[in-house]
This record gives C-alpha cells, structure tokens and sequence, in this order.
C-alpha cells in the first residue's frame, strides 16, 4: 500500500489542531460574532472550512 | 381534533411513509446475500452518504446533543467536532478498506480481521465484541424512539407500544429489503430532519427571547460558565475534550460503517462522501441552539434527554410537533435498521461458523442472519425495556470499546508486519483496562477518557507482538495496487 504523502498528513493535522488540540485558546464567550459565544462560533467555521480541507487533501492525493 | 390527536395522525403518516418505502426498497426478487447485505456495492455518492448520514445523525444524537447542552453545557462541543474530524480518517482509510473488502468479498468487520489476519477466531472475537456494543446503541435508539413517539403524541402512545410497533417494523423491512431499505428510508428522513432543524434551532430560540442572539445573553447571564468548558459538570475538563475527540474520532470502526463503506462502487465514492459528511454536520449547529434556549425555557427537567422535545411543545402548534415526533421516529429507525442488519450478519458470517467449527453455504448463512435479525430486535427490546443506569456505563464503553478495533484497522492496512496476537491481545487489554476503569467509576480518570486509555494500552501491545514476532508478510501491500487509480 502507498502510504499517504507527508503534505497531504500535514494537511490533515491542522483541522486536529483547529479543534481539538487548541481547545485552551477559543473556549471562551467573547468576543461574541454574529450573537455566538465564540468557542460555538469557532467551531462552526472550522465544520464550513472542512470539506475545503479535505478537498485539498483528496487532490494532492490524486496527483500522486 | 385534539391537540394531541393532530400531532398523533402526522406522526403516524411519516413513519408509515417511510415503513413503506422500505418494504418497497428491495422489491426484485430473492435477495442474494451480498445484495442484502452490501447493497451487491453498487451504491454512488449521495445513497452512500445519505446512508452514513443516517448512522451520524441519529434519535439519541439529536435527544442526546441538546440533552447535554441543557445539563451539561460546554463539553457539548466535542460532540459537533468528533464527528467532523471523523472524516480525516475516512478519507485516508476507508478507500484502503473498501478496496480490501471488495478484492475478498467482504461484507462484515468480522470478514475483514479474518481475511487481513488469516484468523478465523480473531474475526469472531471482534463480531461478538461488535454485536454486544450494537445492541447498546441499538437500545438507545429504540429508547429515544419511545420518548419522542410518547412526548409528542402528548401521550396517547405509551413508550411501550411504540417501541413495539417500530422495532417490529425496521425488523420488518430489514427483513425485505435488507440494507436498501434502510437508505431509502434515510432519503426521507434527511428532508424532513434538515426541515425540524430548521424550525426548533430557529424557532425555539425566537420564541423565547426574540432571536438567538439574546438566547445565549440571556444564559450566560442567568448561568455563568455554563457554556464554556467544564460547563455544569466538575470532569468534562480541555484535557477530558481532547482525548474524548481523538477516541470517538475512530468511529470509522463502528461495524455498521464498515457494512456502510462496502456498499460504496467506488473508492472514489467513500473519499467524496468524507469530504461532504462535514455539511451534514450544520443541523446539528441548530440542535444545539435549541438545547440552550431549552436551559431557561424549560428549566429543571430531571431528564435532560426530554428538553428539546418539552421546549418545542410549548413554542410551537400540535402539527409542528407531529412533524417533528415523525421525523423524529424516523431518526432512530434508520440507525436501528443498519444495527439491526449488521449485528445479524455478524452472528451469521462471523460467530456462529466459528462456535459450530463448519462452514455454511451462502444460502444457510442468509438464513442464520433473517433468524438473527429477529433475535437482535427482540434482545434491543429487552433492554430497552429494562434500561437502567448500567446501560448507560454500558454505553460509555461501547463506544470506548469500538475504537480499541482501530489500531488493527488503521495501522492493519498501512503495515504488514502487524501481529494477529497482537492485535487480539491489544483488543482484550485495550476492552479490560476501559472496562476496569468504567466500572470502577473512573472515568474520566484523571481528566482523561478511559476509552483513549484503553487505546494507549492496546497500542503498547500491538507495538510490543508486532515487533517480537511480526505478522505473515501476506498483508495488504502484497497483492494491493495503486490505490488512487480507481
């Protein structure tokens, strides 16, 4: 089996990192953005930002 | 009419609705097993996330989702995140399964660590493990069924008989069709889910305080730090959330999504299907708002699982709520039905020819799982009506309990030398520390999830077997091609 390019684990990384890893540094009510406690609106963001994640994974992937 | 019996006529038509789309679903004759089981995999990108969706986005998510963001507040979040960063996972692994299952005809996670470990009993060992944690989901299901059916009916249907009725009816069209009933009765489900979303995440919160906005000032006045972490519990700490995420990440290896993967025709389509599950995740977002306006709307419910269900009865007229208890049904009855099938396949393929010591025709085996079919849904009721407090620690160790399969999943497809004792020996020791510590009242212990305890251990294992007496050289890259090719 190919194993998956260092760039595309790489890329994968960084939505753990958004949301799991850095929990400490966005688990918090203010600043509020659009009336949400921010630790709900940062995640929000991040579930839009993923499938444009791992769309970018999905082709680095192809290409190999 | 009544109130209630408006409510009731809806909510009865939608589950009716839908029980007949399944009956019809497999409609062409005597189903052959692969059929029945993997849909001959042969389904495209939107059944197969429909399907999973299904399996994501169940009854006990939605009563469970806005039961914890009333009574427990922050920790709530990892719910919304396990599940996107899911999807990582899946879109490097379950192309590799996929491709693995369809070069060997696999139909079950019991299939898959028999072929990939040549181990006939190490297959059985995890299908039993398998169908014991699906049957405790299975009863959650079939438990939330029962409240919604009771709570929006105003309680002209008892919990009792719409447990019975409904699990006698996924029983029913799983029987039939097999798991194209279940997709097809997921298309339904998802329009009118997405559609109740919409009207208790926005409408709960309007009528209440106006607007979502003042919702969440109004509760964070009215109850500081519920809504950040640890929120109202003293445990659910930053550390229990990230090792909580990272353990139900691995829900890739819940045995219904590995039926789920099966039943894709490409690889192409599980990667696609990963890459939109995160959308899916949206109306959960809305769930959450209608919990949290629930906290003041409806306060101090002993049974936060009831908020989101008792909010809505009183913001909104009998027919909304006839909607939402239909859609509701339906929610636990599409998770039921893959449960429900992937349990009985299980005993049939994995457990039962390794018990008997024999090997059953292809004929027999369907026949073994359209008995086992109803012995799973009779053994969910049981439970269902016996629930107490042990299922819900049963609970937290079902799903511990799925993720200590990974390691022979994920690290099985990139690496040959991975040992078969090891990976069952890392299984059992992986299930006995996360059991020791659940039933000891440990968890989280120390601030951290039993479950990722469980898997530390179970990694330490496998590492130590593998690299003392490495497994046959026969793994996964020694017949694989270019994965991405197809």
């Amino acid at each position: 089996v190919k194993k998956p390019s260092i760039r595309a684990l790489g890329l994968a990384l960084v939505p753990y990192v958004g949301m799991c890893f850095s929990v400490a540094l966005w688990d918090r009510l203010d600043p509020h953005v659009l009336g949400l406690p921010f630790n709900l609106f940062w995640i929000l963001c991040w579930l839009l930002a993923m499938p444009l994640i791992l769309t970018a994974i999905y082709r680095i992937e192809r290409r190999r | 009419m009544t109130p209630g019996t408006i409510a009731l006529v809806l909510l009865l038509t939608i589950v009716a609705v839908g029980s007949v789309i399944g009956f019809l679903a497999g409609r062409r004759g005597e189903l052959r097993l692969e059929e029945w089981t993997v849909a001959g995999r042969g389904l495209g990108v939107l059944l197969v996330w429909l399907l999973m969706a299904g399996e994501n986005f169940t009854a006990f998510s939605v009563l469970g989702l806005s039961g914890w963001i009333y009574s427990k507040g922050g920790p709530t979040l990892y719910i919304l995140v396990y599940l996107a960063l899911g999807q990582v996972l899946l879109l490097f692994v379950g192309p590799l399964i996929w491709d693995f299952g369809r070069r060997h005809g696999l139909q079950t996670i019991g299939d898959f660590f028999t072929r990939r470990y040549g181990s006939e009993a190490l297959g059985a060992v995890v299908a039993l493990a398998g169908v014991t944690f699906l049957l405790v989901y299975l009863q959650l299901q079939v438990t939330s069924l029962g409240i919604i059916v009771e709570v929006c009916s105003f309680g002209q249907v008892g919990r009792v008989p719409a447990m019975v009725v409904a699990t006698a009816v996924v029983a029913g069209f799983v029987l039939v069709s097999g798991v194209r009933a279940v997709v097809w009765v997921s298309v339904l489900k998802d329009f009118l889910l997405v559609a109740v979303a919409v009207v208790v995440g926005i409408g709960i919160p309007y009528h209440f305080f106006g607007g979502i906005g003042p919702m969440f000032a109004a509760v964070e006045q009215a109850r500081p730090g519920h809504l950040t972490m640890p929120g109202s519990t003293t445990v659910n700490t930053h550390s229990w959330y990230i090792t909580t995420v990272l353990m139900s990440s691995l829900g890739l290896a819940w045995p219904h999504m590995f039926g789920s993967i099966f039943t894709a025709k490409s690889a192409d389509t599980i990667r696609k299907n990963a890459i939109l599950t995160p959308l899916h995740l949206l109306p959960l977002v809305l769930i959450v708002f209608a919990g949290c306006a629930a906290i003041l709307a409806v306060p101090h419910l002993a049974n936060g699982d009831l908020s989101l269900l008792m909010a809505a009865r009183l913001a909104f007229p009998p027919w909304v709520l006839g909607l939402i208890g239909g859609a509701g049904a339906l929610t636990a009855m599409v998770p039921a039905g893959i449960q429900i099938l992937t349990a009985s396949t299980l005993l049939a393929k994995n457990v039962v020819p390794s018990v008997w010591r024999r090997t059953f025709s292809e004929v027999a085996v369907g026949r073994i799982a359209r008995v086992g079919v109803v012995l799973v849904a009779l053994g969910a009721l049981y439970l269902s009506m016996h629930s107490s407090a042990t299922l819900v620690s049963l609970l937290i160790l079902a799903y511990s309990g799925v993720g200590q399969f990974a390691p022979g999943i994920i690290l099985g497809m990139f690496f040959d030398r991975v040992s078969p004792r090891g990976v069952l020996i890392g299984i059992l020791g992986g299930l006995a520390v996360t059991g020791t510590l659940v039933w000891t009242h440990h968890d989280p212990f120390h601030g951290i999830n039993t479950g990722f305890i469980g898997l530390c251990a179970n990694l330490a294992l496998v590492g130590i077997f593998s690299w003392r007496e490495p497994g046959p050289a026969a793994g996964p890259s020694a017949e694989a091609g270019d994965q991405f090719a197809r």
